[in-house]
């Protein structure tokens, strides 16, 4: 009960200060500022989401394969190891990742993209194979035991069961890889990035704003569109949200 | 039928080589319930799951209805045989509809038929199909989740189920009330069955016949009344308990014991008539009194008969207790403790009064089986008193 009321109270407090805001906003002229910015926003922003689409989509196209190879059983030798190699990548601050990317692939976009691929795909193979391994034996030994082959065992057991790990992962990745595109503007692939990193170099907090603010609004859409999808898609009954 | 031919599985372990089955030999007929019993550890999962291949045997061979499954393809073999297991193993992720239509679906039945299929099998478990089948595993009690691990065992209607511990998980009210509905089912359903337990008390309600294995080593392969009245070494008889007599009890019903040599005085006779018919019949304490319809109404003792003139009606005492035909000895042993009473009428389903039951004819009948037991217990004795017919 002390939880309901302190979020009630928080929610409330929010509502004041985007309404104080707003109005603060207004008085000062901010807003005639912020819309100056406006057509760049909307030309970093698509760029920045292509940024984010191509990297978060090579990832999961690469990412849930790997996962699901490296928990079959015959891996089991080797998987290991190379969890830990990916537990190692995890921890490899995105810039250093980038940094890296463009010591080997140059400027640009290309070099951006690979760097972000990397660091997006950790997060959703570590899941994939965990969520995968993490399938109760006694179900795999129904599964078998009825007669399953190891190819549907896969697509009617363990996926379906292991869906809602898989999506955390992806969620967590995605999230991270929207606020991380910004850094991508500096090895030259642009993005929303330009605004930040722009604004900062010339104290202009507007500008920088105009680029941070909607980031973060990325951030949390597609947060939101993921939670949404996952919602959608994992089956319920084991989709601990629609339990 | 199942038959097991020297069927042997070692497991290579860090520790070095375990032998969790032994060259087990043994034969389940069709449409029996065979019971795997012994202590944790001592194969019987091994041996089980040797049959649909969870586990590869590392020598020996399984028939089944006479056929070598060595050359078959293991999701066949698997697919003609229910498999039902302690932990469930519903899938979480399927509607109760999926789950039990899994095997129909994997065989590729059309949709209008594996549906039917699902509220039939809803209807043998005795569930709502309207309640049930859309729901989700999560959404059921243990005892719905296992009964509807029993109805996808029994889905495709194969001919042969391996049930590992199948009721382990629950309680110990709702596992007998699903060990009887199983039953009811199987007299229909006349599946070949191997059951693992390591309970000997669902064991003989459970198995035609009972395999007792010891470390890997099958040792007695017997009826539960043959098992219970010879087991064949101390180990045996340490496994089955010092109560083993009482607990033949249970397989012994009053039909296989009740005399139907009984008097009975009406309710017209004479206290004197009823006391010579007490000495005629050698009772010691008491007589039956029936009604027209051979009813039980109550009991004349003779203390009474002796003592006093008159008529029947109007001096007996209520009847204990009676028993059916179809009740166990230990309902009547049970019975005659807590009524302090040496025997009991029989009645019919109608009613009637067939026949008496007496502490002396309960002793004569275990004890004479063991007699007959007694001294003879080679492989061959068991096959003397074995009154099932081979195919
Ligand atoms: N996968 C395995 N690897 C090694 N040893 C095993 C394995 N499975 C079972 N065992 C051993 O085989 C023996 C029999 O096991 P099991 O058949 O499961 O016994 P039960 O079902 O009668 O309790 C035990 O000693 C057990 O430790
Ligand atoms: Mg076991």
């Amino acid at each position: 009960m002390p939880i309901q009321t302190m979020k009630g109270a928080l929610r409330v407090l929010l509502v004041a200060a985007v309404f104080f805001a707003g109005v603060w906003s207004h008085a000062s002229g901010v807003i005639d500022e912020f819309l100056f910015y406006l057509p760049d926003v909307q030309y970093l922003m698509g760029q920045h989401l292509w940024l984010t689409a191509v990297s978060g989509g090579l990832a999961i196209a690469a990412a849930i394969p790997l996962g699901i190879v490296l928990s079959r059983p015959s891996m089991a030798r080797i998987a290991e190891s190379a969890m830990q190699v990916l537990n190692v990548g995890t921890t490899i601050p995105t810039l250093a990742v980038l940094a890296l990317s463009m010591s080997f692939l140059g400027i640009g976009t290309v070099p951006a993209i690979f760097g972000l691929f990397v660091a997006t795909l950790l997060p959703i193979a570590r899941n994939t194979y965990a969520g995968l391994k993490g399938v109760s034996p006694a179900l795999m030994e129904a599964a078998a035991g009825i007669g399953m082959s190891p190819t549907q065992r896969l697509f009617k057991v363990e996926l379906p069961n292991a869906l809602y790990v898989i999506f955390a992962g992806i969620r967590t990745a995605l999230t991270i890889n929207v606020g991380t595109v910004p850094l991508a503007f500096l090895i030259g692939a642009g993005g929303l990035g330009e605004l930040i990193f722009t604004g900062i170099a010339l104290y202009d907090t507007v500008m920088m704003l105009a680029g941070a603010i909607p980031t973060a609004l990325l951030a949390i859409i597609v947060d939101a569109l993921i939670a949404t999808t996952a919602f959608l898609v994992v089956p319920r009954g084991v989709n601990p949200s629609r339990a | 039928m199942i038959q097991l031919d020297s069927l042997t599985k070692v497991f290579d372990t860090p520790k070095g080589a375990v032998v969790a089955a032994d060259h087990i030999d043994m034969e389940v007929p069709a449409g029996e319930i065979c019971v795997l019993l012994g202590p944790s550890g001592c194969g019987k999962t091994t041996t089980l799951k040797m049959i649909n291949r969870i586990i590869r045997p590392t020598s020996g061979k399984v028939y089944i209805n006479g056929e070598d499954t060595t050359g078959m393809d293991t999701q066949d073999l698997r697919r003609g045989i229910g498999y039902v297991i302690q932990q469930i193993g519903l899938f979480p992720n399927m509607t109760i509809e999926e789950n039990i239509t899994v095997v129909p679906r994997l065989l590729g039945w059309d949709k209008a038929r594996y549906k039917e299929r699902a509220r039939e099998m809803m209807a043998m478990i005795a569930m709502e199909p309207d309640a049930f089948l859309k729901r989700y595993p999560n959404e059921l009690s243990g005892g719905q989740q296992q009964r509807i691990g029993v109805a996808r065992a029994l889905a495709a209607d194969p001919p042969v189920m391996l049930m590992d511990e199948p009721f382990g998980a629950i309680d110990p009210i709702n596992r007998a009330v699903i060990q009887d509905e199983f039953l009811k089912m199987q007299q229909e359903l006349k599946k070949t069955i191997m059951f693992v337990s390591h309970d000997i008390d669902e064991a003989i309600k459970m198995g035609d016949r009972i395999a007792i294995f010891r470390e890997g080593k099958l040792v007695q392969s017997s009826t539960p009344d043959d098992l219970l009245a010879a087991p064949r070494n101390a180990f045996v008889e340490s496994f089955l308990g010092e109560d083993r007599a009482l607990k033949r009890l249970n397989l012994v019903k009053v039909r296989d014991v009740v005399s139907d040599d009984i008097g009975c005085v009406r309710p017209d006779d004479t206290l004197e008539a009823a006391l010579a018919r007490i000495d005629d019949f050698g009772y010691q304490s008491s007589i039956l009194m029936v009604n027209d319809r051979r009813q039980p109404v109550g009991i004349i003792t003779r203390s009474v008969a002796r003592t006093t003139k008159g008529y029947c009606r109007d001096h007996f005492l209520g009847i204990p207790a009676s028993v059916n035909l179809d009740d166990d000895l230990r309902k009547v042993a049970s019975l005659m403790f807590a009524h302090d009473t040496t025997w009991l009428p029989c009645v019919d389903d109608d009613g009637r009064v067939c026949g008496q039951i007496t502490q002396r004819s309960m002793t004569r009948h275990l004890g004479s089986r063991y007699r007959a037991l007694e001294g003879d217990v080679s492989p061959n004795a068991t096959a003397l008193t074995d009154t099932t017919p081979k195919e």
